[in-house]
C-alpha cells in the first residue's frame, strides 16, 4: 500500500539547518535548551530526537552543534545558498561544502 | 529525520506545543536589582550588583548559557589598554578612540571600558574564562608574549587606532615595539556559560524564557522612576511582574532587521546579532518617557554580498581581518589594515578603497572571485587565526567544525570571497545606527532606577564594552538600591501592559509576524534609503500609520514563540517610527548620521555637533538637542564619579 500522503503547506525554507543521526541522538534535549532562537521543541516521545519547529528562524549560531553532548548526533547543515566554497592554492581546484 | 513534517509522517499527528499554555495567568516577583537581557552586559550587571550586595533577578528570552549576541563566543578584548603589555594610556586610548568613532560617539561607556575592561577580564579568568595561552599552543605567534601569555591581536594595532594606514604592508610597517598592543585574543566560546554559572552561585533569580516587554514607572506615570518590568514566558505565555528598585536595560540594541529580513538566504538577520536585537530596548524606554538619541543614525552594512552568506562564511569583508583577500590569480588587493605588516590585518571598510577595486576590476587589473588567502599567512599566524579566532568567535567556531571535516585545510586553502562579483561594493543595504539609551556617568538614564549597559545606550561598541558597562551598571544600580525605598507601582499600568501583551494570542487568523516584518522592511528600504527627504519621510509614516491602523490589529500568534515574534515586531515599529521622526527632525546630510538628505544636501552649522534626544512627556514627543562631547572630561569625570572603585573583584575563597 502506497505511503499516507498528507496535506501539509509548503515547507519554511530552508528547513533542515541541522541534521540529526537518530541512531546517535540520545534525546537528552541540550539541543533544545542550548538553541536561542527555540529551533528546536522537545519529542513528545521521550528519549528521542528533538523536532526541528522553526528551521528558518536558525540564526546559524552553531550552539547546539558545538555544544552537543553526542558526538556526530547533530551536524550542521548550511543552506543550499549559504554553501561556503574555497580553492587549494597550490592546485587551484576549487572545492564546496556538501 | 527531525523535520516537523517528519514527525506528522510518522506519527500520524502534529505535535502539540510541548509546554504548558498559561496565557493570563501571572507571576509576581520582587527584588532590589532587575537586569532585563541575561547576555554579556545583563550577565555582568547581574553579577556586579550581586558582588555589590544587592538582590538581583534577570529576565532572559533565551537560556542565559548561550543567550544573546556573545553567547556562542568572542575572539577579542578590544580595548584593553590597562593591560600590562599596552603601550597606551587608558585615559588617552579613550579619548583617541572616542575621536575615531566620530562625532557621535559614546565618550562615557569608552572611558569605562578603557579603565575597566582589563579588570573585567581578569574577573573571567578568576570564572574559569580563559584569556592566556596558557596550554603553549600558539608559541611564536606573533603577538604573543612569553611572559604573561596573553595573545596581542592584530586588530587596530596601529598607534593610530581605528582608521586605515596609507603605508600599510610596506616594510618595516608597525614594528613590534611600536604596537600600541591594546587587544587581546580570548577564548570566549567558554565565556557565557562560566558568566552563568557565576549568576547562579551569587544567588541571581534567572528568569529564562521569558522576555521583557515593559517598564513600570513609579505610580503608572510616564517619566517618572522606574520601579519594575513585565514579562512574558516565551514557551508558556505566562505574564511576569517584577518589582525593583532599579531596573538596568541590557536587551542590547534596536533591531539590525529593521531595513531588511531575509530568511530564506541567510538566517533571519543576516549580521552577527541574531533576533536579541530586537528594538525592545527603544520601545520600552520610549513608553516610559525615557530619553534616547542617535535614533537617526543608519549606517551601510557590509556583511556578505547583501544578504548572500554570513560574516564568515566566505564573507571576508568584515572578519578576515587578518587574512589578505587575493584575486583570482593570487594578487594581493589594496585593503587597508589596522595591524601588522606580516599579519596582514586588513579591514576593508573604507569605501573610497572599495571604489578603487571596483575601478581596478572593470581595468582587469583584479580578477574575480577573490579569496581570502589562508595559505599565504604563515603556518603558525593561519593556525591562530583558524584555531583561535575564528573558533573562539560567535558564529564561526561550527563554520570552522563543518569546513575542516569538509576537507578544508588553513595551510593550504583559500576561501572564496562573494563581494564585488554584483558590480556594487555591497554597501546597499541599511542597518541603524547607534540608537538607545541616553546615560550618564553612572550609565542611569534620564529616568530614576532606569540604568543602561551595553547595546541598550546609544552608540554602544563591543564585547568587552558590553561586558565593561555591565559591570559599572551594576555596581552603580547596586549603590543606588542602598538609599531608596521600593516604589509603587500601578495596577492599572500593568493591566494595560497586559492586554497589549497579550492580544496576538488571543486572535488565530489575519496578519503573520513575518508579512509585518517584510512590511515594514519594506516601508525603510523606499522611504529611508540611500536618499531621503521630508517627503519621503511623511510617506513612510503615513504607511506606519496604516500598517498600525490595520495590520496591527490583525497580528495573531498561534502560540507563545510566535507571541515573542509578534511582541518584537512591534517594538520595531516603534522604533521605525522614531527613527523616521528624527530623521525627519535632524534637516542635515551627515556622513556621520549615515544620511544623505536631497532636500538638505548640506549639513545645517545650527545643528552641527548636538545630539538629538526624543522622549515622550504625557504621550506627546518631545524633541531636546544637547551639545556633542557633553561628557565633559572624561578622565575627570570617570574619577569623579568612582572615587571607591575597588578594582578586580576578590573573591572571599
Amino acid at each position: 500500500m502506497a505511503e499516507k500522503v498528507y496535506a501539509i503547506p509548503n515547507v519554511q525554507t530552508p528547513n533542515v539547518p541541522v541534521k540529526i543521526n537518530p541512531e546517535k541522538c540520545i534525546g537528552c534535549n541540550n539541543c533544545v535548551e542550548t538553541c536561542q532562537i527555540d529551533v528546536f521543541i522537545p519529542n513528545p516521545k521521550k528519549g528521542c530526537p528533538p523536532i526541528i519547529l522553526h528551521p528558518e528562524e536558525c540564526w546559524y549560531c552553531g550552539c547546539c552543534v558545538t555544544d552537543c553532548p553526542t558526538p556526530g548526533a547533530i551536524r550542521f547543515n548550511y543552506p543550499l545558498p549559504l554553501k561556503p566554497r574555497w580553492r587549494t592554492k597550490e592546485t587551484g581546484e576549487i572545492h564546496q561544502l556538501n | 529525520m527531525g523535520t516537523w513534517h517528519d514527525y506528522l509522517k510518522a506519527e500520524g499527528t502534529p505535535p502539540e506545543w510541548p509546554y504548558p499554555i498559561k496565557f493570563g495567568e501571572e507571576k509576581e516577583v520582587e527584588t532590589d536589582v532587575l537586569v532585563l537581557g541575561g547576555g554579556i552586559a545583563g550577565c555582568w550587571a547581574a553579577i556586579s550588583a550581586a558582588r555589590n550586595g544587592a538582590k538581583v533577578a534577570i529576565m532572559e528570552k533565551a537560556d542565559i548559557r548561550r543567550s544573546g549576541s556573545g553567547g556562542p563566543g568572542c575572539d577579542h578584548w578590544c580595548n584593553v589598554p590597562a593591560n600590562p603589555l599596552s603601550r597606551v594610556d587608558p585615559d588617552e586610548w579613550a579619548i583617541q578612540e572616542m575621536e575615531d568613532l566620530g562625532e557621535y560617539s559614546n565618550g562615557i561607556g569608552i572611558q569605562i571600558q578603557c579603565r575597566e575592561d582589563f579588570d573585567t577580564l581578569l574577573e573571567m579568568e578568576q570564572m574559569g574564562g580563559k584569556i592566556r595561552d596558557t596550554d603553549d599552543e600558539y608559541l611564536g605567534v606573533e603577538g604573543r608574549d612569553d611572559e604573561t601569555k596573553f595573545m596581542i591581536s592584530p586588530r587596530y594595532s596601529a598607534k593610530a587606532g581605528y582608521g586605515t594606514h596609507d603605508d600599510w604592508r610596506k616594510p618595516g610597517f608597525n614594528p613590534p615595539e611600536t604596537r600600541n598592543n591594546v587587544v587581546i585574543r580570548i577564548w570566549g566560546n567558554g565565556f557565557k556559560p562560566l558568566l552563568k554559572k557565576e549568576c547562579k552561585k551569587l544567588g541571581v533569580e534567572m528568569y529564562e524564557r521569558v522576555m521583557a516587554t515593559g517598564l513600570l514607572n513609579e505610580n503608572g506615570k510616564q517619566g517618572g522612576r522606574v520601579v519594575g518590568a513585565t514579562g512574558i514566558n516565551v514557551r508558556t505565555g505566562e505574564f511576569l511582574i517584577v518589582k525593583a528598585k532599579a531596573v538596568i536595560m541590557s536587551t542590547g540594541g534596536g533591531s539590525g532587521a529593521l531595513w531588511f529580513m531575509d530568511m530564506e538566504h541567510g538566517g533571519y538577520d543576516s549580521s552577527n546579532a541574531s533576533r536579541n536585537n530586537s528594538s525592545g530596548n527603544i520601545e520600552m524606554a520610549w513608553r516610559a518617557g525615557a530619553k534616547l538619541t542617535m535614533m537617526e543614525g543608519s549606517s551601510q552594512s557590509r556583511i556578505g554580498t547583501g544578504l548572500k552568506h554570513k560574516w564568515y562564511t566566505g564573507g571576508a569583508d568584515a572578519s578576515y581581518e587578518n587574512v589578505a583577500l587575493v584575486d583570482a590569480n593570487n594578487k594581493v588587493l589594496p585593503t587597508p589594515t589596522q595591524g601588522w605588516a606580516d599579519g596582514g590585518a586588513m579591514f576593508s571598510n573604507n569605501a573610497a578603497v572599495r571604489m578603487d577595486i571596483k575601478k581596478r576590476i572593470e581595468a582587469g587589473e583584479f580578477e574575480l572571485p577573490l579569496y581570502g588567502d589562508f595559505a599565504g599567512m604563515k603556518p603558525e599566524e593561519a593556525n591562530a587565526t583558524w584555531n583561535l579566532m575564528l573558533t573562539e568567535e560567535a558564529t564561526t567556531k561550527i563554520m570552522v567544525q563543518t569546513m575542516t571535516e569538509a576537507g578544508f585545510d588553513y595551510t593550504k586553502d583559500q576561501i572564496m570571497n562573494y563581494t564585488y562579483m554584483e558590480l556594487q561594493p555591497n554597501d546597499q543595504y541599511r542597518t541603524g545606527r547607534g540608537g538607545g539609551l541616553l546615560v550618564d556617568w553612572d550609565l542611569k538614564s534620564s529616568l530614576d532606577g532606569l540604568y543602561a549597559a551595553g547595546g541598550s545606550m546609544f552608540s554602544p561598541s563591543d564585547h568587552s564594552y558590553c561586558a565593561a558597562t555591565g559591570r559599572y551598571a551594576g555596581r552603580k544600580a547596586a549603590a543606588y538600591v542602598k538609599s531608596v525605598e521600593p516604589g509603587a507601582v500601578c495596577r492599572k499600568q500593568i493591566d494595560a501592559e497586559k492586554e497589549r501583551v497579550l492580544a496576538p494570542a488571543k486572535r488565530s487568523g489575519g496578519m503573520d509576524w513575518k508579512e509585518l516584518h517584510f512590511g515594514l522592511n519594506r516601508v525603510m528600504q523606499y522611504y529611508a534609503g540611500g536618499y531621503r527627504s521630508e517627503h519621503l519621510f511623511d510617506l513612510a509614516l503615513e504607511e506606519i500609520k496604516r500598517i498600525e491602523e490595520n495590520a496591527v490589529p490583525e497580528l495573531y500568534a498561534l502560540d507563545p514563540h510566535k507571541l515573542m515574534r509578534c511582541l518584537e515586531d512591534l517594538s520595531m515599529i516603534e522604533h521605525a517610527k522614531l527613527a523616521i521622526l528624527t530623521m525627519k527632525e535632524r534637516r542635515v546630510t551627515s556622513p556621520a548620521l549615515g544620511v544623505q538628505r536631497l532636500d538638505y544636501p548640506n549639513a545645517d552649522p545650527e545643528d552641527q555637533g548636538k545630539y538629538l534626544l526624543v522622549y515622550q512627556e504625557d504621550g506627546e514627543t518631545k524633541f531636546e538637542r544637547i551639545p556633542i562631547r557633553f561628557w565633559g572630561n572624561m578622565k575627570e569625570e570617570y574619577e569623579k564619579h568612582n572615587p571607591d572603585y575597588a578594582g578586580v573583584y576578590k573573591p572571599e575563597n
